[in-house]
């Protein structure tokens, strides 16, 4: 049988020394008592190079051969090999939670370091081990505000992920939690102005996005000042990538900062395992959800880690801890470390440069074409958006025909912008790419 | 071990990327940028690789030592589902895709992947359909939580506040019901470890929600009333969860929906092998029986009479959104290249091998060590240092001499009811010879206790740190490299 070490003889006799006659009466000693299942829906097994077969005619039915500019908050980086080779070693990838601290060294070491990026990207003070994805990040972030401030009012720009605002929505339905959502301006920015008129001494936090959902880029130290100013928390969900070269959510004053770490180093995956990070001012550490790796010292004095604080957490506060989560995702913050590591300081910047001037290049090819309108003219990074003369899905379908996915239709979550494409552009994307991309637009347009 | 930020040299870098090759230009301008560059490593490829490389070699792990850590099932991960999640089909596959038109032509493969493992899932489970979306066990369990709450909602029965919990319960069963806004009450158990029936009867009211019972449960035992503790929840108007954690013991011999559960998670990183990552990503699919499919998470994914499989969102009564997408994807193949690989029969073998290991281990170690509740177990054994610590040495002081001998330590001090808990969960991938050495192992530890105590409390002596200092640790954290 695939992957079971016992022979038939050793299961007899592992059988009769644990005191049973046979299979029959191990079951109905330990008082399984039911017949066995007849499992009409599972197949008979095969073996690996049958299962192999089988998931590659699969995997070719999943398109590989589009040229991609879709982003929406996932994106299409590029990802040194060293990320998989090291992930890939099982002394990493087979060990679990580092409950015993010195047969854990190599996980909890990591970990300290990633906490130390996350740090170092954000510019805020203490990062936890990582939560499962941007959304849920997004969320424990809320009901820290919540907890912190004992208010139950929370507003958020519409210009923040309708993706992550629906989870919001879904986990709140039984929770004592009123969001007031702020419609985003018309172009590319999240309607500061409005944001700020929402605020009150009711507000627990303001919830804002860094860049925004279409990609803009504002200043948001005023706005985290006038929620500090109600007494309120500054929460941003940002784009690590984007950190690269923007002004620190730490600069701007915020709180708590997540994010959805898939940018680095972690492959699309048709959306997941991807990774949450929350980074948060020293003074909410113990408010905060997830694994947290401490340095300390061993009993000699050396250098050494532990998971800590865990008096926050479920296995010890059960219904009082500060979240019921339990597992993080370890192995995706692994890879944002390794990532971050071997592209290094200087390669991020660099990474970002290629972001950002590709982006730019893209953008004024595509406004060359007739009838294409640029939306807003604030700063972005490597995102922005355009206005089409047409239904915007439409064009997309009809480019995909011609090997693009040419972006993401607005109108699929926001109704008043149907004519609207928001368009990524990451450093793998060559001039040739993009040229391409702009001639085929312009011949269905 | 150096931190990696204290390797390296100012200006140096291990990124190859593509030279520019438009103009280079920005619309990000000056007063938005950051004040200073991150402060990231600075090293070259082989100093990244050869740090990581070292640092992995200080773990403990299920490709290098027997890890019976009770209650996580460290079973083996097969080397190929690693392949198949490479494989550029899946790897690079933009979950926004199926939301464009015609996108759902270009995931036929994933799409499939997700439907095909659902329906095995739940007829494994034995429920009407599986959500594939929860992240991970606890997420799972919030996701459960959430749809008892929307099927009492729906039937405008707003009374049910309470959420049922036996003492025994992982701290997650109590922590999700409260982020799903319950308010919890303690089950006690008996003195044979099942759930207290007398108990259970008084704290069944018009206010419960339902109960979240472990199956079997976190000592290892299979509770004979479980359907009798359904039927009871059931007739007082509540709903009967299933906490999968410990499924591996029961897998292809027992269905949850058979018994009487109306929903359950299962962590897919424990009973269907995929990797434990060092703690996580895991995943947690939800099944549930028919009353309670209205109301599971967009989007699902359904099969239609051509055959092609497609994203469905328009479920009015549906909670909405859990996940971004449609689950951890890469953990989802995983479990669906065992399923195909194992098939029918090969899962039946899991759950008996499972089980005669346990077992063989609790015979060989019981009387060197107590076990408050001497039955048959299920998948793991609990057993408790009380008998060791009549000379000092605790659960905690056995853990780290079992380190010393080269075998991962059991989950312990869980569950909390059992005192000096040792919980061992061997998993059916491990020989017999490697379930000798540990039991070998165990006995060794058990007679040194007695006659040299400490010498297994300097333990471990073998690992690249000794005991370190939690309660520093915790006192005055350092927890970023200034």
């Amino acid at each position: 049988m695939p992957y079971i070490a016992n022979t038939d003889s050793d299961r007899a006799e592992m059988l009769r020394a644990a005191g049973f006659s046979g299979i029959g009466e191990m079951w109905e000693k330990a008082g399984v008592k039911f017949p066995y299942p007849a499992l009409a829906e599972m197949p008979e097994g095969r073996s690996e190079y049958e299962v192999l077969k089988h998931l590659e005619h699969l995997a070719s039915r999943n398109a590989t051969h589009l040229v991609n500019f879709v982003g929406g908050g996932y994106y299409d980086h590029i990802i040194p090999s060293a990320v998989d080779s090291i992930i890939s070693r099982g002394e990493f990838y087979t060990a679990y939670t580092p409950y015993q601290p010195e047969a854990s060294q190599g996980t909890l070491q990591a970990i300290y370091e990633y906490q130390t990026a996350i740090c170092r990207l954000t510019g805020m003070e203490v990062s936890n081990a990582s939560l499962y994805d941007g959304g849920t990040a997004l969320f424990e972030a809320m009901m820290m505000s919540v907890k912190i401030t004992g208010r139950r009012q929370v507003v958020i720009s519409g210009a923040v992920s309708p993706i992550f605002r629906r989870m919001i929505d879904c986990y709140c339905i039984n929770l004592d939690v009123e969001r007031i959502e702020v419609p985003a301006g018309s172009g590319t920015d999240s309607n500061l102005e409005n944001l700020g008129k929402a605020l009150s001494d009711k507000t627990a936090c303001v919830i804002v996005q860094y860049p925004n959902f279409f990609g803009g880029i504002e200043d948001y130290s005023g706005i985290a000042a006038a929620a500090h100013a109600n007494g309120a928390l500054a929460v941003c969900s940002c784009y690590p990538v984007a950190l690269s070269v923007l002004k620190t959510p730490g600069e701007m004053d915020f709180d708590i900062v997540t994010g959805e770490g898939q940018s680095l180093g972690i492959p699309l995956s048709f959306g997941g395992p991807y990774l949450g990070f929350m980074a948060v001012k020293s003074k909410y550490m113990r408010k905060m959800p997830g694994r947290i790796v401490g340095r300390t010292v061993d009993l000699d004095g050396k250098e050494g880690f532990v998971l800590t604080l865990q008096t926050r957490e479920q296995h010890i506060r059960r219904e009082h801890a500060t979240s019921n989560i339990c597992s993080n995702e370890s192995l995706c913050a692994l890879s944002a470390l390794v990532y971050l590591t071997v592209v290094g300081k200087q390669g991020f910047v660099n990474v970002g440069d290629l972001c950002m001037s590709k982006a730019v290049f893209a953008r004024n090819e595509l406004l060359k074409i007739k009838g294409v309108e640029a939306v807003g003219n604030g700063a972005f990074f490597n995102e922005f958006v355009i206005k089409v003369p047409c239904d915007a899905a439409e064009l997309v379908g009809k480019l995909i025909d011609k090997g693009f996915a040419a972006g993401f239709p607005l109108g699929r979550y926001y109704s008043d912008r149907r004519d609207q494409l928001l368009i990524a552009v990451t450093e793998k994307r060559s001039r040739e790419d993009i040229k391409a991309l702009a001639n085929a637009m312009e011949a269905l347009l | 071990m150096k931190l990696i930020y204290q390797s390296g040299k100012s200006g140096r870098t291990g990124a190859v990327l593509p030279s520019l090759d438009v103009p280079q230009s920005s619309a990000v301008p000056s007063v938005l940028r950051r004040s200073a560059t991150a402060g990231l490593p600075e090293v070259s490829e082989l100093e990244t690789v050869r740090h990581f490389t070292n640092l992995s070699r200080m773990n403990m792990s299920v490709d290098t030592h027997f890890y019976p850590l009770g209650s996580c099932t460290m079973k083996y991960n097969p080397k190929f589902h690693e392949k198949v999640v490479r494989m550029a089909g899946f790897a690079e596959l933009h979950p926004l895709l199926p939301q464009l038109r015609h996108g759902g032509t270009l995931t036929q493969g994933a799409l499939t992947v997700l439907y095909e493992t659902e329906r095995m899932l739940s007829d494994i489970l034995g429920f009407a359909q599986t959500t594939m979306q929860p992240m991970a066990g606890s997420h799972g369990e919030l996701t459960g939580v959430m749809l008892i709450a929307a099927y009492h909602k729906a039937r405008k029965d707003f009374a049910r506040k309470i959420m049922l919990i036996p003492d025994a319960a992982h701290g997650t069963n109590p922590a999700s019901a409260t982020v799903a806004g319950y308010t919890t009450k303690v089950v006690p158990s008996d003195p044979e470890g099942n759930v207290d029936l007398a108990a259970l009867k008084e704290l069944l009211s018009p206010e419960v929600a339902g109960i979240m019972l472990t199956c079997p449960n976190t000592l290892g035992l299979f509770d004979p009333h479980v359907g009798e503790i359904c039927s009871l929840v059931h007739g007082a108007g509540g709903l009967c969860y299933c906490d999968g954690a410990n499924f591996n013991a029961i897998v292809g011999r027992l269905r949850p929906g058979d018994v009487g559960f109306d929903v359950m998670h299962v962590n897919i990183h424990k009973t269907f092998s995929t990797p434990h990552g060092g703690g996580g990503p895991g995943s947690g699919p939800v099944g549930v029986s028919e009353k309670l499919v209205p109301f599971l998470p967009v989007s699902r994914v359904v099969r239609r009479n051509d055959g092609t499989c497609a994203l469905e969102y328009d479920y009015p009564e549906s909670i909405g959104y859990i996940a971004p997408f449609y689950g951890n994807f890469g953990i989802i193949l995983r479990a669906y290249a065992y399923l195909l690989t194992l098939g029918r029969k090969g899962l039946v073998r899991v759950s008996e091998n499972a089980v005669i290991n346990a077992n063989y281990i609790a015979a060989a170690l019981d009387g060197v060590y107590d076990r408050k509740y001497k039955r048959t177990c299920m998948h793991e054994c609990v057993f408790s240092a009380t008998k060791q610590m009549e000379h000092g040495v605790h659960a905690l002081d056995i853990a780290k001499a079992l380190i010393d001998r080269g075998i991962h330590p059991p989950t312990i001090y869980f569950p909390l009811i059992v005192p000096e808990a040792l919980m061992i969960e061997p998993t059916e991938t491990e020989s017999r010879e490697e379930l000798d050495i540990f039991i070998a192992a165990m006995k060794e530890i058990a007679e040194l206790s007695e006659k040299s105590p400490e010498r297994v409390k300097e333990c471990p002596l073998t690992t690249p740190v000794k005991r370190l200092d939690e309660t520093s640790a915790a006192r005055k954290p350092d927890l970023c490299c200034p």
